[in-house]
């Protein structure tokens, strides 16, 4: 008892030490100096928020290099920095943010009722989804693109499908992607959905589907974690650019928000939270900072 | 409601889907479950060994495990088929427990001096099933296997969740998140999709209930 006691205790320890140790890496994140100073016109979001001192702010909590939660407190990812820039504007550091996991399905809802201020969150702009709320950016732009396993010559891009009908391929339940690939397709039976791409990396591994289709970004992370299992062929073939989604009209707050990517461009915050966190990943190409579109 | 207009194709296809699902998981799992019922009620031991087995392990495990087990598991060996035909099968190996164990009441609830009977004039174990017991035992147990069967109807949504694309709950999904319709009138819209095909059902049930009643 009393040894198994000790090892117990030592184990703990070691746990705790190397909790410690994983904890101290992301003191070092914060891409962006909190701008305390700065002043707004009265009534306007950003003087809200500023004088509040606290932003709620939703992401992913499952997309590996932009939003992933995990067993820390707040998320990390692309995503996350490009949202802290904006709340460092306002003069709200790391502490006075809230962290609320807004799946796609979620999102356009969180900000309609006001439960969130923004939500960064691998959200592709789209002419829907500027019916419910407004856009601020592009701050990335992605595009779709096909991952195969490595032995197969088959698939050379997404016309491949419609030359082979055999051909399945798999994504994620709802997501644009998903959507995107539809028009590619010589039936809809060729395409199945999950949950999550994990699912999918899955089922291309046990031979269900012979392809993945997903934004660029994603499918590097599945090709990094599968030991030389899959590639991915094909350029991009569709334009996913991601943008803030904040409430519907508040054009004071998407130009303040555009403004800040423009300076954190240039001051190469944006990059550097871009090389903190999706840069990581293998084959990931810096990117620039798109043209902004008009705030409406 | 526009969102119902709009979409009203892609709610219609979702709706034929799932209902095909519904119909091939209805068959299906009837006739695995009576002949699972058979196994329970069998003479020979090592069958009825077989029945409780597939029964008491089946019906403990959730559906989704089940569907887990089957679309990720089978692949894993070398089984590959469709997602569609996975999720069929897990479907119908589900209910066929539930099926079974509904079947196997009525077929307590029939007098054993029936039975005795029939083996006195000298029927085989599967004539008297066949012809005696099953015959009545369906029409005892309508209302638990409708139970049952409504169940499995609503359960078939899950499929939408396992790789099955196209049926209504996978739409609904696509409409809410990709096309960022807000996710009440969609939902509501599956629900009332669903009642169309439950809600017959039910009604059916009653009547068969009524027509095959047996008055003990």
């Amino acid at each position: 008892m009393r040894i198994s006691k000790a090892a117990a205790a030592a184990a703990v320890a070691v746990l705790a030490l190397t909790a410690c140790g994983g904890g101290s890496d992301s003191d070092d994140t914060g891409a962006a100096a909190v701008n305390d100073d700065a002043t707004f016109e009265a009534g306007t979001t950003m003087e809200t928020l500023q004088k509040a001192g606290k932003i709620t702010i939703g992401t992913k909590f499952d997309q590996p290099g932009f939003g992933l939660k995990g067993l820390s407190d707040a998320p990390e990812g692309f995503d996350v920095e490009i949202a802290k820039i904006i709340a460092a504007g306002l003069g709200i550091d790391d502490d006075g943010i809230t962290w609320v996991e807004t799946p796609s399905a979620v999102r356009e809802t969180k900000i309609e009722d006001g439960e969130v201020s923004l939500v960064a969150a691998t959200y592709t702009i789209n002419d829907e989804r500027k019916k419910r709320i407004t856009f601020a950016g592009p701050y990335y732009e992605a595009g779709q693109q096909i991952m195969v396993r490595s032995d197969d010559s088959a698939i050379t891009g997404p016309d491949s499908f419609k030359e082979n009908s055999a051909l399945k391929v798999c994504s994620v339940a709802g997501s644009t992607p998903a959507d995107n690939i539809g028009e590619y397709l010589a039936s809809k039976s060729q395409l199945v959905t999950f949950d999550v791409y994990s699912k999918c990396a899955d089922a291309l591994r046990t031979k269900q589907v012979d392809a993945v289709t997903t934004d660029n970004v994603i499918l590097l992370g599945l090709v990094g974690d599968s030991d030389g299992a899959f590639k991915v062929v094909g350029d991009t073939f569709t334009k996913e650019p991601y943008g803030i989604g904040i409430k519907k009209g508040d054009v004071a707050f998407c130009n303040y928000i555009v403004d800040t990517l423009k300076k954190a461009s240039e001051d190469g915050s944006y990059e550097k939270a871009w090389t903190e966190t999706a840069g990581k990943v293998e084959g990931a190409q810096t990117p620039t900072l798109p043209t902004a579109d008009a705030c409406a | 409601m526009s969102v119902i207009t709009n979409n009203f194709d892609l709610f219609f296809q979702g709706f034929l889907k799932t209902l095909g699902i519904c119909i091939i998981c209805l068959f299906g799992s009837l006739a695995l479950g009576t002949v699972i019922a058979g196994f329970r009620v069998s003479p020979v031991a090592p069958l009825r060994g077989v029945g409780t087995l597939y029964v008491n392990v089946v019906r403990n495990c959730p559906l989704t495990v089940v569907l887990f087990l089957i679309a990720f598991g089978l692949p894993e060996i070398g089984i590959n088929q469709s997602y569609y035909v996975f999720g069929c099968a897990s479907l119908i190996i589900y209910t066929a427990a539930f099926v079974c164990e509904a079947l196997r009441s009525g077929i307590n609830a029939i007098p054993a001096g029936q039975a005795e009977a029939a083996r006195a004039i000298g029927l085989t174990f599967s004539q008297n099933l066949g012809s005696v017991i099953l015959p009545q035992a369906f029409r005892t147990a309508i209302p638990p296997v409708g139970s049952v069967i409504i169940a499995m109807f609503k359960n078939s949504a899950i499929l939408g969740a396992f790789g099955v694309s196209g049926d209504l709950l996978s739409n609904a999904i696509m409409l809410t998140s990709s096309r960022g319709q807000d996710p009440t009138p969609v939902y509501l819209s599956i629900g009332f999709f669903f009642l169309l095909i439950t809600i017959p059902a039910g009604l059916l049930l009653m009547y068969l209930e009524r027509k095959a009643v047996i008055l003990r």
